[in-house]
């Protein structure tokens, strides 16, 4: 029946191809426009570490100037990062048995290999514990140890991109590499991982890719290094060396702890609450105890990471698939009118006008599917012309399969709701009144 | 005019009608909106710079090793890059400029520990800078060679002479100062202002917090070379002859033997357009969504005309058989149109305001200005004429010999 139903539409949709192409088109662009604002706003919306969102979590310290907090239009928020001797005094604590301090850092790598020249890359500075905290995947190798990360030893993990450039994408664990004129060796290369949104920095480019080259946290030490990333500092204080630099109250440092039970996170509070409060009385911290521990998927609502602009771009989005739809139901009337006569000869044939309304609507739908092909390349251009107007999308666009059902099944959904009024009305044609005039 | 019975035919099949009239309240909400959005993102983006934007590219040069040496590198590079033809300046700075990255600090008009303090950025030179921006000195003079330092790091600079953005000067001395003034900055230091620039973009002006939004037009210059690895470059190029001496600056700079890595050469343009690419990009996609829903809306206005002709083609035949002109037909198309767009862009108008309302509530978006939407309405009115044209004048070719087939 089906099969024959399908005969049907496709006959009746090529009877009348440029309202046939039509629908389609209005169902493809309005459907496209909206999967690609839709799509551009799950990927900003959605959690990058699904499995381990509500076990790591954002720490912060509100170390800032007691007359004025740091941000003016959110004066709630203590400062998104912490500084050098604060990070100290957190990573010295175990309650947390994982915790990551951590911040952009730039780099110049010297590569062996004939003919690539020295580079200069952002890198991640941070704690051997970043990568089972969140989860990356090993190729080759592992992490450094706790003990490099405070001693600072020349050790480096890098992803697999930059293996492949430079090792030729062989298991490079124990080999060297000339970074800030040292010798580094490789401890581990990790696989592409790309967390999107970048949760565990924010501050710069929310949605640009991982770092390739990680050392360890206390290597900024050794060859006195700065951040790379944002450097806040609210104090008067003149730096006299490199020291005086990470004695002050500038911050630059990102942190993250792993707290694997509510038990642990109760005393992870009560831990930092002490902490600062015997700063406090060391005569730091000159504003009220304002601890923050967030977990990620609260620490991405906190720093706003989905931007207005989508969710206004979401909203016409969903507008114009409903001019589109008005139009798709306009078509259809004027299709189904156009067959009118024919369906009075069926139905004067004894075809019931249930049989009548469901061969419509298979036609209907089989628009509706087309529509949804076309919209999937509509939306995938869109994401092409969106990824080249925002060049900081770099992560951000691109389809999947959970995307391409979900436009067909919108598609062919909402095609089908717009064509029940018109196939409704097409078989409650009164069979008499067109053949009359045949 | 046959208003009335136009009406009421319209009434009879009045579903399709209905559906165009949404589709034109739903196009005219959004397009009043999305013009309104688009035009303030454009200004915002079309904002003075105060820089010869067009002529100007940067250039980042990384030094790397123990024994880099960062002075004679500089002086080195600034030497050869003057010598290029068609350069015709080059200054080095701590940041590139229009990026949106730089170095924010505070200054006040006294040394008080409580005067009120006013944010800017700060950008450290060399003497050229003010030519090899493309800035105008407003008063005073302009740095001279013999004012740059070469500081050691963690040192002080000793550079003491400043040159400020009138903006800044204004917000620091509310009752108005020039050359000559004295500002301090956290640590109760003295700069003192040696020339006023006209007016120069900060490095955060795409940024829409009210810290940035506060200190838009406020740059310092200090003439010394930040001890730091890591230069920019800006080299200004004779008018027109930007990208031919781009590409001499990438030679010149790579050729040299420094150990050192050379990035982003750029030409200014593109960096300020890289800093406003979230602006520039909503606008382009405003523009785009809006422009489709327009195709579509009259797409829709032609497809219902057009099946409206064909299925009373009897009728006009019938209405020219008895007498009734061409330009009679026409007529009854467009008025019929433009009661269906009339009821639309009514709802429009309605419908423009409240989301509008909801997202100035919703966003934080100003309010829209008085006439996007009666332009809105009278375009849309516009655009169902044009639309429903085609069809009517194809009603107006039906013979009135048609009357008499069939019946």
């Amino acid at each position: 029946m089906l099969a024959y139903y399908l005969r049907l539409a496709t006959r009746s949709a090529l009877g009348t191809p440029g309202l046939s192409a039509l629908t389609v088109l209005t169902v493809g662009l309005g459907i496209g426009v909206f999967m690609a604002a839709l799509t551009v706003f799950y990927l900003m919306a959605s959690n990058p570490i699904p499995d381990k969102s509500d076990v790591l979590y954002a720490v912060r310290l509100d170390n800032w100037n007691p007359n004025k907090p740091i941000y003016a239009d959110r004066p709630e928020q203590p400062p998104w990062e912490i500084g050098y001797r604060d990070a100290q005094a957190l990573r010295a604590s175990a309650i947390a048995p994982r915790r990551a301090a951590m911040h952009k850092v730039s780099l110049v790598i010297e590569p062996e290999r004939d003919g690539l020249r020295p580079f200069e890359t952002e890198a991640r500075l941070t704690d051997g514990d970043f990568f089972a905290m969140f989860d990356v995947p090993f190729l080759y190798g592992s992490a450094w140890d706790r003990a490099a990360d405070d001693a600072g030893s020349f050790q480096v993990v890098l992803a697999r991109s930059a293996n492949d450039r430079l090792f030729g994408g062989a298991n490079s664990v124990g080999r060297t590499l000339l970074i800030n004129g040292r010798t580094f060796t490789v401890t581990g290369v990790i696989d592409t991982w790309n967390p999107v949104p970048k949760f565990y920095d924010l501050n710069s480019g929310v949605f640009d890719t991982a770092e390739e080259f990680f050392v360890p946290f206390g290597v900024a030490r050794e060859l006195e290094l700065t951040s790379s990333g944002n450097n806040n500092c609210w104090k008067a204080e003149a730096f006299d060396s490199y020291e005086g630099w990470l004695a002050s109250e500038c911050i630059w440092i990102q942190f993250w702890a792993e707290l694997d039970t509510p038990e642990q996170v109760e005393r992870y509070r009560a831990f930092l609450d002490d902490y600062v409060n015997e700063q406090k009385r060391l005569g730091r911290f000159g504003r009220p105890l304002n601890n923050r521990l967030e977990d990620v998927a609260t620490w991405l609502d906190t720093r706003q990471v989905v931007r207005d602009d989508n969710k206004v771009l979401v909203v016409l989005a969903f507008l114009f698939l409903g001019v589109c739809l008005f139009n798709t139901v306009g078509l259809l009337l004027t299709k189904f009118d156009c067959k009118a006569p024919q369906v009075g000869l069926r139905r004067a044939l004894g075809a019931s006008r249930r049989a009548v309304f469901l061969q419509q609507l298979t036609e209907v739908g089989g628009v509706g599917a087309a529509g949804g092909l076309v919209g999937l390349g509509m939306s995938w251009l869109a994401l092409r012309g969106i990824r080249a107007t925002f060049h900081d999308f770099g992560g951000l666009t691109h389809l999947d399969w959970a995307l391409v059902a979900t436009a067909i099944a919108c598609a062919v959904t909402v095609t089908v709701l717009a064509g029940l009024y018109p196939a409704w009305r097409v078989c409650r044609v009164p069979p008499a009144t067109f053949l009359r005039l045949q | 005019m046959e208003f009335g019975p136009i009406w009421r035919s319209t009434l009879r099949n009045a579903f399709g009608p209905l559906l165009i009239a949404l589709q034109i309240a739903l196009t005219l909400a959004v397009i009043a909106n999305a013009v309104f959005v688009i035009e303030q993102r454009l200004a915002k983006v079309n904002r003075p710079t105060g820089l010869d934007v067009d002529n100007i590219m940067t250039v980042v040069s990384r030094g790397f090793g123990d024994d880099f040496d960062i002075q004679g590198t500089v002086r080195r590079d600034l030497e050869a890059l003057r010598a290029i033809d068609g350069v015709r300046a080059a200054t080095f700075m701590q940041a590139t400029p229009l990026s949106g990255s730089g170095w924010g600090t505070m200054l006040a008009a006294s040394a008080e520990k409580d005067a009120p303090r006013v944010s800017l950025s700060q950008y450290f030179v060399d003497h050229s800078a003010v030519q090899a921006l493309g800035l105008q000195l407003e008063s005073g003079r302009d740095f001279t060679a013999e004012d740059v330092r070469y500081p050691q790091p963690f040192q002080p600079s000793g550079a003491y002479q400043v040159l400020l953005t009138r903006a800044l000067l204004d917000a620091l001395f509310p009752e108005g100062a020039g050359v000559g003034a004295t500002v301090y900055n956290e640590l109760g230091t003295p700069f003192y202002v040696v020339g006023v620039i006209e007016h120069m973009q900060g490095p955060w002006g795409a940024d829409t917090s009210s810290w940035a939004r506060g200190q838009f037009g406020h740059v310092m210059f200090r003439p010394f070379l930040l001890p730091n690895a890591e230069t920019t470059y800006a080299v200004r190029a004779e008018p027109g002859r930007r990208d031919e001496v781009m590409a001499k600056v990438e030679e010149t700079l790579t050729g040299s033997d420094a150990r050192r890595v050379v990035k982003d050469l750029r030409p200014l343009a593109e960096v300020k357009a890289q800093n406003y690419a979230t602006d520039q990009g909503m606008a382009v996609l405003l523009i785009a969504v809006a422009a489709l829903m327009v195709a579509v809306t009259a797409v829709g206005i032609v497809g219902l005309a057009s099946f409206n002709v064909r299925r009373r083609t009897k009728q006009i035949g019938t209405r020219r058989a008895v007498g009734a002109r061409r330009r009679d037909i026409v007529r009854y198309f467009l008025v019929e149109n433009w009661m269906v767009t009339s009821a639309g862009v009514v709802l429009g108008a309605a419908l423009a305001l409240g989301m509008n309302y909801w997202l100035a509530t919703t966003f934080d978006l100003p309010r829209i200005g008085a006439w996007y939407v009666p332009a809105g309405m009278l375009a849309l009115w516009l655009l169902g004429l044009l639309a429903v044209a085609g069809p009517a004048r194809r009603a107006a070719a039906v013979s009135p010999a048609v009357a008499t087939r069939t019946v």
